[in-house]
């Protein structure tokens, strides 16, 4: 069986627009949670969020390109192009024919249908740009990097909730695998601060009016974030052949559907995607030293996730070192398992375990080794990265520590 | 506006909500008994709000279990109402 590893890393993130500075950001414990910027958020019942900061869409598109890229695919693309820099591929037309672009997204081109929408239905105008569609679609970052580096192979957008980048990078794995694809770029990315999709939050009441305290007693919701992750993921022969520097290997992908409630997510189905990503990556628990919890700081999350990795890790639950990265960039909803990921991997690689951020003490709901505030240093041969959806819908990807 | 008054509009949300007569709402029912799972009750007080015409701020909603409790809550509410979230006047569109 072909094995796929992890050659190229971008991240545009309320910690840091690119992946250096991101890491720099996990590493030290600093969180991108405060007051949204993007709008009045006054009259909201919330007010922070993890913005994406310093970001110039014309320091990178040019204004013509611009018209026609919803912030999400700005962020999408913006870190493709850094991932595939990275990876310091060079596209050869038998490369191009086999290699594909696979991206998540939750809420696609949000942003610009809340515009059209005002503009339409509180100014009442009836005369709009031609552009609303193609940038709304939540496929547009595919199809925009498949263009631009000319990837004629396998590619598609996957849209579950929270999960959706999780099951895009697994798709993308698999594909290389079976021996569809020789490489794929995958990620995922979302812009979800306008004022009507936070309207749609605010109404779930499940936002922090404070800041997100993953696996904390006093833990009062999630915070919002936006951003996005992309991967230059290749087979390992091709990346020896061509020298390339592996961050890790991506070994595993397991999903499954809890068949049980749209919002109240359950142990069974949580647990028996983190099972079925260890076995599909031939995984002991007992290999694992890290997770990268989906931990998004609701009651019902957290708990439910603790008591998923302690019924997946039985008496090695103590051993495996758990972090929720989301008190630092937010949840990113459709990106986080991309951006989640992201951290993963540098974790694997650095060998540096990122905390979560913001916490105060442990819910004793939450039976597991929390890495708290700060970064812990650790030898950790295996990771997980957990992505539970609303709807019930899980994918857990597992990587490999890679050192040469 | 009186007590009574307050707890019938209350019973005929629930009755309107769970699609039965309003004499099957006591002020002792609770959201379980109804069989509300958390996504009803959060819909329930929507609809509340509406009928109020005021906003349940979100450490209000985790003491609202039973009509009794959704009656003190919303009767509250109406007698302090700096305590609820502003409504925007108009919606605020996004600088991008």
């Amino acid at each position: 069986m072909r094995r796929v590893v992890i050659t190229g890393v971008g991240v545009v993130s309320a910690i840091g627009n690119d992946a250096d500075a991101f890491w720099a950001s996990l590493s030290a414990g600093r969180t991108g949670i405060g007051p949204i910027t993007k709008l009045d958020a006054s009259t909201l019942r919330f007010q922070n969020a993890a913005e994406v900061r310093e970001f110039d869409p014309n320091g990178h598109f040019d204004e013509k390109r611009l018209l026609w890229l919803d912030p999400f695919a700005q962020y999408g693309i913006v870190a493709a192009r850094e991932a595939i820099t990275d990876s310091g591929i060079e596209f050869t037309d038998d490369l191009r024919d086999k290699g594909g672009v696979i991206t998540g997204s939750c809420l696609g081109g949000k942003m610009t249908e809340d515009g059209l929408y005002y503009k339409l239905y509180a100014e009442g105008k009836q005369h709009h740009q031609p552009i609303a569609i193609p940038r709304g679609m939540s496929n547009a970052v595919a199809s925009h990097v498949s263009m631009d580096y000319g990837l004629t192979g396998a590619t598609f957008t996957t849209s579950t909730a929270c999960s959706s980048a999780n099951h895009a990078i697994g798709q993308a794995f698999w594909l290389i695998r079976q021996g569809t694809l020789d490489i794929a770029v995958t990620g995922g990315s979302e812009a979800p601060i306008c004022f009507g999709n936070l309207k749609a939050w605010e109404t779930m009441r499940v936002v922090s009016p404070d800041t997100c305290r993953p696996f904390s007693k006093d833990r009062s919701g999630m915070i919002l974030g936006e951003g996005g992750a992309m991967f230059v993921m290749e087979t390992l022969d091709h990346a020896r052949a061509r020298g390339a520097m592996i961050y890790a290997e991506i070994a595993g992908f397991g999903m499954s559907a809890d068949a049980h409630h749209l919002t109240m997510p359950l142990v069974d189905g949580a647990a028996k995607a983190m099972r079925l990503a260890l076995k599909d990556g031939d995984i002991a628990a007992e290999q694992v030293g890290y997770v990268n919890a989906h931990g998004t700081a609701t009651q019902a999350n957290d708990t439910m996730e603790s008591a998923a990795i302690r019924s997946v890790f039985g008496e090695d639950t103590d051993k495996v070192a758990v972090s929720s990265t989301k008190s630092m960039h937010g949840h990113t909803l459709g990106a986080a398992g991309a951006i989640e990921s992201a951290a993963t991997v540098l974790a694997l690689h650095h060998q540096i375990l990122p905390p979560t951020a913001n916490f105060t003490e442990l819910d004793p709901e939450c039976n597991i080794d929390v890495v708290v505030n700060e970064a812990r240093p650790a030898s950790v041969e295996a990771a997980i990265s957990n992505s539970f959806a609303f709807g019930g819908l899980n994918a857990v990807l597992a990587f490999k520590s890679w050192q040469d | 506006m009186s007590e009574v008054t307050v707890s019938e509009r209350v019973i005929r949300v629930f009755a309107a909500f769970k699609k039965v007569s309003t004499e099957d709402i006591k002020m002792d029912t609770t959201f379980e008994s109804l069989g509300l799972d958390s996504l009803d009750g959060l819909n329930l007080i929507f609809e509340l709000e509406e009928e109020f015409g005021i906003m349940v701020p979100d450490d209000k909603v985790q003491s609202m279990k039973s009509v009794a409790e959704v009656v003190e809550g919303v009767e509250w509410l109406l007698a302090n109402p700096d305590s609820q979230p502003k409504i925007p006047s108009a919606p605020i569109a996004d600088k991008s």
